[in-house]
């Protein structure tokens, strides 16, 4: 059905919208929660607002279903100004989940998850199938978990059920406000991962709320870093603030290590790959040896007949006559493949005794080497011109002392690492 | 000691005054259960309301039955049901509105934040949410007041022979110093309370079938409510 396929996603854009609260000013501090926020969420997109507490984030986020209104300036949807529709129609039109959840105890988890249809009056049959369908999307078993009541769920399960009541009317869009921040370090990385396989079919327009950068850069197609007093200060992919950040206040908060986190958004297929030379079982030893003279690496990596890779032979332990076998190879090197992460590929080079990765197809032939020294280069070409890195080195030891601006996802990552 | 016979005669008299006594029970705790719930969702939704609310039922509650019959008799008449009702009905208003206005307090925010985010209206909302989710409370406050209000309903058989339910036994054995007849009136009249009490708890038992305490997540599915 194409009309559905149309209402899958919406573009959300934010138009000079700011929100001044006057009791702020009363007490003395800032007025402003958001100020001339202006950005375009393209369809189909996640993209995570992000900064730290009192930057705006969650009154930015609540001013698109209208539970906040905006001061002045306009939120469109696709186009449609959001203060000309009504609001409850609105609101049935936007998928949305908090940090406590907020599902109804006196419900069921089957009532729980069409609480939307139900509001847009379909019929009890659809209503129940629809229910169960979802259950099932988010990983909970709906024969077991539909006649349950949300007191007897964990917290894992009542964010899961909290997400398919969201996603109940097939919104085009979703708002999510801190949506895994009440759950453990290790089912959040669950739930996150899940979240994204399942965002790779919905393609629904997201946006997603954390103060948690780590979350932010994972989740995020677009990340849009706010500062105290509803300034936006970046609004770029995830690669671009971590490569290049737009000022002392980004580079701060994304941390000193956004060199290592840049690490993980990029992945083994990014680079270009070394050639490894190359000798089969059973070869020639002498022509073997030959080649390997000629190559600076002093290796040689035995391959058997399916070219894939059985470990090395130094350049001196080749035999000068007679075949290769398999004993002669001592030593092997951690496998990869093109969807490696440079982070988990860096970590292997490190635990690993010999400097180079071996690169491997589906199929676990040999397609060429990685090193350290090629992953640091491609960090350094893809880097921004620097300007914030002394700032931040100064913040950082000055952090060292008092806990620090990046303190926080930290933390949150010690606890994830912890495990 | 006891008339046996005096009851057996009487019988027809006990079932007609223990339904009356039922009738102008259920008149008070109704119309105080509404004016209350009006008064609630205000203070509810204008917080600064609810302590001038609570005040003034505070006061009605302390007002004696009798001091407030004699000045409503020139007004609405001496054998009237509404002069009877109007001090049942005012007696009902502080019990109910404290339970109600703590019934809604104990609903979760979060919950509400997401009612409105899911697009429900705010009747919507106070119905199907806010009401189920306030109903403990609220059921504790119908308890107490029913059972109250039939210990004062006996009081109305002070203004005539045509109110006060089992309260026209007690009053006439008091002119007669009939003991039978005291306990015609009184011993039913602690039955029906009791009674009351019971079905209302049974009642709210049904009504919230979550607040239950249930098996363990690993248990059977909870599919049959109310066994």
């Amino acid at each position: 059905m194409p009309e559905q396929a149309a209402r899958r996603a919406a573009i959300v854009e934010y138009e000079h919208v700011s929100k001044s609260y006057a009791t702020a000013k009363l007490r003395g501090s800032s007025p402003d929660a958001v100020n001339d926020l202006s950005l375009t969420v393209p369809a189909g997109k996640i993209c995570v607002l992000v900064g730290p507490s009192g930057c705006g984030k969650t009154t930015s986020l609540k001013m698109v279903n209208r539970l906040i209104e905006p001061t002045s300036g306009r939120i469109l949807i696709d186009g449609v100004d959001t203060a000309t529709r009504d609001v409850n129609e609105l609101r049935r039109g936007i998928g949305y989940v908090i940090q406590q959840v907020g599902l109804f105890p006196h419900q069921t988890i089957g009532q729980n998850v069409v609480t939307v249809p139900r509001l847009l009056g379909w019929s009890k049959d659809r209503q129940q199938e629809r229910a169960d369908e979802l259950l099932n999307l988010v990983g909970l078993d709906a024969a077991r978990y539909r006649n349950r009541y949300p007191s007897q769920l964990s917290g894992g399960e009542r964010q899961r059920v909290g997400v398919a009541r969201a996603l109940a009317a097939d919104p085009p869009i979703m708002l999510m406000d801190e949506p895994f921040g009440a759950v453990d370090p290790i089912v959040r990385e669950r739930l996150q991962n899940e979240f994204l396989r399942l965002q790779e079919e919905l393609a629904k327009t997201i946006l997603f709320v954390t103060h948690d950068i780590d979350e932010a850069i994972k989740m995020g197609d677009l990340v849009a870093v706010m500062e105290v007093g509803g300034r936006l200060a970046q609004f770029a992919p995830p690669a671009e603030i971590l490569a290049s950040p737009a000022s002392e206040f980004v580079a701060r908060f994304v941390g000193a290590d956004r060199g290592l986190k840049r690490l993980s958004l990029s992945r083994v297929g990014d680079l270009e790959l070394q050639p490894a030379t190359t000798a089969r079982v059973h070869e020639d030893a002498a022509a073997a040896r030959r080649r390997t003279i000629a190559d600076p690496f002093a290796y040689l990596l035995l391959v058997d007949d399916k070219n894939r890779p059985l470990g090395w032979i130094g350049q001196d332990e080749i035999p000068t006559d007679g075949r290769l076998t398999e004993s002669m190879a001592q030593s092997m090197s951690p496998l990869m493949n093109r969807r490696t992460t440079l982070k988990d590929a860096l970590s292997m080079l490190l635990d690993a005794d010999v400097q180079a990765g071996i690169v491997v197809d589906r199929r676990g032939a040999v397609l060429g080497l990685v090193t350290a020294n090629v992953i640091a280069e491609r960090m350094r070409e893809t880097a921004g011109d620097g300007r914030f890195v002394q700032h931040v080195s100064e913040v950082e030891m000055a952090a060292g002392a008092s806990g620090g601006v990046s303190g926080e996802s930290g933390a949150a990552a010690d606890a994830a690492a912890a495990p | 000691m006891i008339d046996w016979v005096w009851i057996a005669d009487h019988l027809d008299v006990l079932a007609f005054r223990t339904l009356q006594h039922l009738y102008l029970t259920a008149i008070a705790v109704v119309i105080g259960f509404a004016i209350s719930f009006v008064l609630s969702v205000w203070s509810i939704r204008r917080r600064a309301v609810y302590p001038p609310i609570t005040a003034l039922a505070g006061v009605l509650y302390t007002i004696p039955s009798l001091a407030l019959f004699a000045a409503l008799i020139p007004v609405t008449g001496l054998r009237s049901l509404v002069t009877a009702e109007f001090p049942l009905v005012a007696y009902t208003l502080l019990i109910f509105i404290r339970n109600m206005v703590s019934g809604f307090d104990t609903v979760p925010r979060d919950v509400l934040e997401a009612a409105d985010g899911m697009g429900y209206t705010p009747a919507r909302r106070l119905w199907f949410v806010e009401l189920p989710l306030a109903l403990p409370l609220v059921m504790a406050g119908i308890r107490l007041a029913t059972v109250s209000t039939i210990g004062l309903v006996t009081i109305t058989g002070i203004l005539g022979d045509s109110l006060g339910g089992l309260g026209f036994f007690i009053f006439e054995a008091y002119r007669h110093s009939f003991l039978t007849e005291t306990l015609v009136g009184a011993v039913p009249l602690l039955l029906l309370a009791v009674a009351a009490d019971v079905i209302l708890v049974r009642l709210e038992r049904r009504l919230t079938p979550w607040s239950r305490p249930v098996p363990s997540s690993e248990g059977p599915p909870i599919a049959i409510v109310g066994t």
